[in-house]
Parts: structure tokens; sequence; C-alpha cells
């Protein structure tokens, strides 16, 4: 039996395709950043696999991944300072409660 | 013709990364939801190994595994009362989810089944060595990434700095 | 000439505006009147070299023989909007505009003067706007000054709207009041509606003859002088083939010259009140008295009839304009006349009493024709011109004073003030004598050679005028008679007796009561004469007695002496023969009363005809078509956003879902579209 590119792509699907249900259905923000990681790790897993497969004697992918690692935890820490905030200001972090800004 | 014991090792992985994912984003605590993304985050540190990127699969366990996961849980802890870390899902609200959902996984499934089956083989590919990433990291020529790299530690310490800002009291 | 001194003349005034208006507040009271008057002093020191230089230095250029001619000092192109079209300031002297420099800055010196006295009360206490007061007079000053001396119609026209704001703002002067402030925009509506006229008369003229210069419309260039021009039929008879030569069009029974004439003549009618559109004068005295003596006595409101005289060889070719001018005149004079005789308020009394003078000077510009006594109406209208603005000036200075003292504008509140103030009463007399036409007073001799004028040219307007000439002693002395005699003055309790005002006030009455007294000696037909020529072949101190035409002198001096005697005899002393002659001509009284309700008239004109005809069904359009389409459009898009706003809803999640299946949809398609 081959492992071919397409074996690891699935997962990958699968994984981005609970990220999209996990932030369209919750509505704890963490929740939602967590869904966030996780469509943004199966992005990740594409890069390196494709250039695994396609491109093994560069390290585009690679860098781009770990780029995008960096990033993300840059992205989460600042969305929890906000989220902690959020929490101090309405006591909660239900999406739902969030409506002061609304029209 | 992979070995046996990689293709096993495959599916465990392939395995894991489903089962969690879903684990991750239908389970109704969020320390749960949190543990589970861990274990999500450890197969995919598992996909890189077996795609030969030792550093990567390093850096993703110490950076996600490590250090965002650990924040994940610290901002639980630090946000959610005991007793009401459990919701209950609208069933709409579901429903729309994974209408989205399924289809995307129909669409990008059925493309990725219809194109992908040309790509068979691994190509062989010689170990990168931490020589290599750090000219590539520290290089300004082609293939080098110094100026994403600074750009990034820029980032870093705007993050630092709005972080204490937005969090600190006031 | 050297031009610094004219630059000097119009400068001065603007600066004087600018310094106080700017930084009136800045200065305190006294500084701001007497920097006001001093400049004025020194504007009134050059305006007479400029005049003295021009009718005796014999400069070549300035005389040429026995005839004056006329002389640009300077002329600055302002505007250049084509090759041919320019529009240059200047500064043109010939006599009527050096007549006008020396009338306007002598009362507009003495109203300065006058007004340090009269802007503040009994006790010293200065008038809100002091500092204000005096910017707008010395715009005044300077818009006036511009107005004469413009060397084009359109830079007349320019200071004819910058006299007419500057009027605006002296009216409503006491801008708290409101019957200030609509006297003041009433005065500017009139006014501006009949500027429509002259702008529209400008225009037509302009555009059949091509120019705006006067020099160019009514004299010819002097062989080789540059700047200089003498009157002369034959420019009118060239102009007149412009006229012709581009198919003069008939309109509506007149030639497009008649016209433009008339509708020229509309601006003056408006300007100096004449009938219909005197009716903002009466109102305009709302505004402090020294302005009435300024602007609506002396000098902005004969304007009008400076306009004519400035284009008076145009009028001179189309004779019909000068007839219409002619019964316009007679008309106002006669209306006046009437109602000056039953009016309470003194300053009305002078409103109308001025009205009827400047219909006096109009009416003499329309009799004068060439051919008789080298065109004397024209000298006489200016010469009236000239004594009228004194003697006017000096009544309503005395007037102010009477004010002043008293606090109240009806002489009903004054009545035997002669012991109480001397100097004002005498200075008042010898205005009413020389307004009456008595000899030896400056009014005798104009009016007496306006009425020459008028029996050159017909008996009816001879005979017309003599009476009206009557009417106004009549209504003059019957004023003065009720001011100073008819019953001893009663002092109110807790009142001091009134008194003859501080020096600043009573100088400008002796001063202007000396010249009214000496100016008729003047011999003026050696001065201003319509096409410059001397009259007299020698002057002297009494060439004017000398030249009198006797017979027409000793008829409205007698005239004048009976209308004096009635009404000496009707209002020396308390009696009951005014209130018998009024029983006996109750309409006549009471429509003289209320003015011939002229304002009603135009109320009625004005409300139940425009506004409810015209401007109601506008208004309704505007409300309920145009505005309504545009409510009607704001409506549509509310109800539109509202309908819509739930897409709106600011929740992530929703449009993060709506977003991804129509991106999933656009790649569904793609994907079977294209494999």
């Amino acid at each position: 039996m081959e492992i071919t590119l397409l074996y690891y792509l699935i997962p990958s699907l699968i994984m981005f395709c609970c990220g999209v249900y996990g932030f369209l259905t919750r509505k704890n923000m963490i929740a939602i950043l967590i869904s966030l990681e996780l469509m943004l790790n199966a992005v990740d897993i594409n890069f390196v696999v494709f250039n695994r497969f396609l491109f093994p004697g560069q390290m585009e992918g690679m860098f781009f991944t770990l780029f995008a690692i960096a990033i993300a935890a840059a992205e989460t820490a600042l969305a929890i300072a906000i989220i902690i905030n959020v929490f101090r200001a309405v006591k909660g972090i239900d999406v739902r409660d969030l409506t002061k800004m609304k029209f | 013709m992979e070995s046996v014991g990689s293709i096993i090792m495959y599916f465990i992985i392939a395995v894991a990364i489903i089962v969690f994912s879903v684990l991750t984003v239908t389970t109704r605590k969020i320390l749960r939801s949190a543990t589970y993304l861990l274990f999500t985050l450890f197969a995919t540190a598992a996909v890189y190994f077996m795609m030969d990127y030792e550093f990567l699969g390093a850096v993703q366990i110490a950076v996600y595994a490590g250090g965002i996961v650990v924040l994940f849980v610290f901002s639980i802890l630090l946000t959610s009362r005991p007793g009401d870390n459990t919701e209950k899902l609208a069933s709409r609200r579901r429903v729309l989810g994974l209408t989205a959902a399924v289809a995307m996984l129909l669409v990008a499934g059925y493309s990725l089944v219809s194109r992908c089956s040309m790509f068979v083989s691994r190509p062989e590919m010689g170990e990168i060595d931490m020589q290599q990433v750090g000219t590539a990291l520290m290089g300004t020529g082609y293939g080098q990434y110094l100026l994403p790299f600074e750009a990034i530690s820029v980032l870093l310490l705007a993050c630092i700095i709005g972080g204490i800002v937005v969090a600190r009291k006031r | 000439m050297d031009p610094i001194i004219p630059i000097l003349i119009l400068a001065i005034p603007l600066c004087m505006f600018l310094v106080l208006g700017l930084f009136g507040n800045k200065m305190s009271h006294p500084i701001a009147g007497i920097l006001g008057t001093a400049g004025m002093g020194v504007t009134m020191v050059l305006a007479y070299i400029t005049a003295f230089t021009y009718f005796f230095s014999g400069a070549p250029q300035f005389i040429d023989g026995d005839v004056h001619l006329q002389n640009i000092v300077f002329n600055q192109d302002w505007l250049q909007f084509t090759d041919s079209l320019v529009i240059r300031l200047g500064f043109l002297l010939d006599p009527i505009s050096a007549l006008m420099l020396v009338v306007i800055t002598t009362i507009s010196f003495m109203v300065h003067l006058y007004s340090n006295g009269y802007m503040r009360d009994h006790h010293g206490v200065w008038e809100t706007g002091f500092q204000r007061f005096y910017a707008f007079l010395s715009l005044f000053s300077f818009s006036m000054l511009g107005l004469v001396v413009a060397t084009n119609i359109f830079q007349m026209y320019i200071f004819w709207e910058l006299v007419g704001a500057s009027s605006y703002l002296l009216i409503g002067f006491y801008y708290t009041k409101p019957s200030a402030v609509s006297a003041s925009k009433k005065a500017f509506i009139v006014t501006r509606f009949a500027d429509l006229g002259f702008l529209i008369g400008i225009l037509i003229l302009s555009f059949y003859t091509g120019t705006f210069n006067f020099t160019d419309l009514t004299s010819a260039p002097v062989a080789g002088m540059d700047g200089v021009y003498q009157v002369s039929g034959e420019t009118a008879a060239g102009i007149r083939n412009i006229f012709q030569t581009s198919a003069a069009p008939i309109f509506m029974g007149g030639s497009v010259m008649t016209w433009a004439l008339v509708l020229i003549f509309m601006g003056g009618m408006g300007k100096s009140a004449m009938l219909p559109l005197h009716i903002w004068l009466p109102d305009a005295m709302e505004g402090p008295t020294p302005v009435s003596a300024l602007i609506h006595a002396a000098t902005m409101v004969v304007a009008g009839v400076y306009l004519v005289a400035r284009l008076f060889p145009l009028y001179l070719m189309e004779v019909t304009s000068l007839d219409i001018i002619v019964v316009v005149g007679a008309l106002t004079a006669l209306y006046a006349a009437i109602v000056a005789c039953t009016q309470v308020d003194i300053k009305r009394v002078l409103a109308f009493s001025t009205i009827s003078q400047i219909a006096f000077m109009m009416v003499s510009l329309g009799v004068a024709r060439p051919e008789f006594h080298h065109g004397i109406g024209y000298m006489a209208g200016m010469f009236h011109l000239f004594t009228h603005a004194m003697f006017k000036a000096l009544l309503f200075l005395c007037a102010g004073a009477l004010i002043h003292a008293i606090g109240s504008n009806d002489y009903t509140d004054m009545h035997g003030l002669r012991k109480y103030m001397p100097v004002t009463h005498i200075t008042f007399l010898i205005g009413c004598l020389a307004i009456a036409g008595i000899i030896p007073f400056a009014g005798f001799f104009s009016k007496d050679e306006i009425l020459t004028a008028c029996f050159g040219n017909s008996m009816v307007w001879y005979i017309w005028m003599s009476f009206v000439a009557g009417l106004t002693a009549f209504y003059m002395f019957r004023l003065y008679y009720l001011i100073f005699w008819w019953k001893e003055h009663k002092i109110h309790e807790g009142h001091h007796a009134p008194h003859d005002q501080p020096w600043t006030m009573t100088l400008p009455l002796v001063v202007l009561a000396a010249i009214s007294c000496v100016a008729g000696f003047v011999p003026f037909g050696n001065l201003v004469t319509w096409n410059g020529h001397n009259m007299f072949d020698h002057v002297s101190f009494l060439t004017n007695l000398e030249n009198l035409d006797w017979s027409v002198a000793v008829i409205s001096l007698l005239v004048a002496v009976a209308a004096i005697a009635l009404a000496t005899v009707m209002y020396k002393k308390e009696n009951p023969m005014p209130e018998r002659m009024r029983r006996l001509m109750p309409n006549l009284w009471r429509w003289s009363r209320n003015r011939f309700y002229w304002d009603e008239l135009y109320m009625f004109i004005t409300h139940k005809i425009i506004f409810n005809l015209i401007c109601r069904p506008i208004a309704w359009f505007d409300r309920h078509i145009i505005d309504g389409s545009m409510d009607g459009m704001a409506y549509l898009a509310q109800r539109a956003s509202y309908a819509i706003r739930g897409l709106q809803s600011g929740n992530i999640q929703m449009y993060v879902w709506v977003y991804l299946i129509g991106a999933l949809l656009l790649g569904a398609v793609t994907v079977i579209c294209l494999i």
C-alpha cells in the first residue's frame, strides 16, 4: 500500500471542517478561538505535506508553517488578552452578550 | 512501497487527528475541548515528524502544545466560573454549522479526490539539519528568511506590549 | 493736477472706516470720535483745495476760456473682462463733481463734529456702538465721494450700492429696536428694487453705446489734451447715431434709448425717494438724527439728481425722458408738501420736506432746455442741491438738538422752546427762511432760478411749482411756530428745563446757518452749467441779484410771504383755527396725515397680491412637491434599510456562515464545470 499525498490531505480537511463547525456553533469565545486554531493547524499540515511531496529539496512550506505558528502564538496571546478584558467588562465571554456596540 | 510500521503509524495518526478534532468541537466542557486540542496538536506534530521535518515538529510541540494550549487553559480557568462550563447548543445553530462543515467537506473532498490521485509517490529527501534551517533563517538571499524573521520578532514584541496594555487592570 | 490729493480724498475715509471698524472697540469713545472727525476734517480741506484748484486756478486742463472742462485725474483698470469690456475706477473732475465734493465733505464734517455731542446722553454717557457709528459714517463718506467722482457708470453703480449699504447700516444703527430694523430693511429693499431698473438701464445703454465712460457718453475730447473733455451737443448727436445705426428697436412705444434713460432714472427715483418709491425715506428717520442730516437730507438722497445731471446731455437727446422726470418730480413735490403739512413727528416733516425739495431739483433738471437762458434749469437744480444740502442739514441738526433736549420726536412735546434754546431757535429760523425762499437767504436764489426755468418751459409747471413753494413756506413755518411758539413750554416735574446743547452740537448749527445766509450769492452760473460755458460775462458778489428775473422773483417772494403770514396767523398763538381748517377739509386732512395711504397700498400689493397669489403657491410647490420628493426618497431609503437591517446583525458567525456557503457554492460550480 502506497501512502500518497491524498492520505494526508483528507485528515487535514476533516480537521479544517471541524474547525469550521466549531467556529460557527460555539458561543464561548475561547471555544471559538480553539476552533480557529484547528483550522490554522489544518492549513499548516497542508503546507508541510505539499512541500514534502512536491518540492522535497526546498523548505518554503516548512518555513511558512514555522512563521504561521509564530503568528498563531502572537494572535492567541492578544486574543486572550482581549477576552480577559471583555470578561472584566461584561462578566462573561459569551458572544451573545457582546451586543453593546450594535445599533 | 512503505514499511508496514509506517503504514500503521500513519493510520494511528490519521485516526487520532480525526477523532480528536471532532471531539474538540463537540465536547461540551471547554477545558476538555482544550485538552483534545492538545492531542490534535500532538498528532499534527507526529505528521511533521513523519514528513522528516523534525525541527518543525519540535516547534509545534514546544510552541503550540507547550505555549498556546497552556495559555488557553489558564484563560479558561480565569474566565469560567464553576458550573457554567457546559453549554447547550441550539439545534438550529448546530444544523447551520453542520451544513457548512459537510458542504465544505463534500466540495473540497470531491475536488481533492478527483485531482490529487496523480501524486502517488513520496520522493526521497535528505535529512534537514539545524545548520540548514539556521542559514535559511539568517540569510537575505534566495530562499532565505531574515526579513520575515525580523518582522515576526517585531510582531511578537508588539503582541507582548499589546497584550499587557489590553489586559492590564485600569 | 497731482493725483495724490484725489486719492487721499477717497483713501482717508476708507482708512478711517477700517481703523474705526476693526480697532474701534479697543479705543476709548472720545478718541474714536476725535479720530473720525479729524479724518473727515482733513478730507474736507483736501476737497476744498481740489475744488478751488478746479474752479479758480485757471489751469488749461480745467478751464478753456470761459468753458469748464471735464478732467480725468486718474483712471485705473480694475476688472478687465475682455479687451473691450474693462471696468475702471477713477476720479473725474468736472463742475458738478467738484461741487459735490464740497457739499459732501462739508456736511459730513459738520455731522461728524455734531455727533460727538449727539451720541451721548445728558450725563455724558456714550451710546453703545459709538465707534461703530463713526466707522459707518466714514464708510458712507467714502462711498458717496466715490460715487460723485466716478469716471464711468459702472463705478457709479458700485458706489451707488455702497451708499445704499451704509445707509442700511446707519438706519438700523439701533438694531435692538424693531422699528429701526424694519425701516432699514424697507430702505434697502425699496432702493434695491429701484436699482434693478438702474442696472438694466446701464446694461442697455452700454450695450448700444459700447462704453461705460461718462466722458465718452456725454462729451467730446478736446484736441491735444489727454483726459480732458468738453460737453457738447455734437457728441450727443454722435451717440444718437449709434442708436440709430444699431436699428434702435422700438419697445412698447419708446425707443431703446428712452427706455434705458428712464430705467436709469428709476434708480435715481429709488435713491432720491421720488413717487412711488418714496416710502422708505420717512421711515429712514429711525436712524440717529445726524445720519438723517447727512444721508437722508443732504447727500445720498440727491444721488438721483446727481445721476440725472451727470447724464444730462443724454437725457437732452430724448426729451420724452425729461418730460417723464418733470411729471414725476412735480407730482412728488406736491404730494410731499401736502403730507408735510399734517405730520406730527418733526423729523417726518423734514423728511417729506426733503422729498419735496429733491423733487424741485428733479423738476428743474427736467425743464432745462439749452434754448432757454443757457439751460438755466440745470444750473438751478445743482444750485438748489447745494443750498438745500446746507439748510436742510441745518434743519435736521436743529431737530436733532431739539430731540436730544426733549427726548421726543413730536412737536406736541415741544411748544414754546424759543426762550430755552436761543441758538437752536435762531438757526432753525434761518433754515426755515432759507427753505421758504426769503431774500437774501440761500433758498431764495436757487428756488427763484428753478421757477424761472419752469417759467421758460411751461406755464403749468411754473404755477404748480410756485404753489408747492408756497406750501413749503407754510409747512416749515407751521413746524417752526409749533416748536418754538404756540404756547408756553410745559416742564415736566423732575425734569430740567431744556437748554442749548454743548458746543460740538451748536457750532455746526452756527456754521451751517452762516452758510445758508450767504450761499445764495455764489455765482453758480459761472461755475456749474450743463455744457461748462459761463453764463455771465463778469462776476461780483451781487451777480445773482443783478441777474434775477424780477417778475418771477417778486411773485415767488409774495407767495412765500403770504404763506408765512398764514402760518403765523394759524400757529403763532394757541388758537382753534387749525382745528377749524381740519374740519373744513376732513378728507384731505386724513389722507395727508396718513400719507395718502401709500404704505397701506404697498402692504396690500405685497401681502395680499404678491404673497398670496404668487409666493404662497410657490411656497406650496416648494414644500410639497420639491421637498416632498426629497422626503419621499428619504422615506423609501429608511423603509428599505429597516427591511434589510437584520442582515447587518453584527453576528460574525452568521457572516462567516453566509460567506462560506457563498464561497462553497462558487467552488462547487467551478469544480463541477471544470472537471
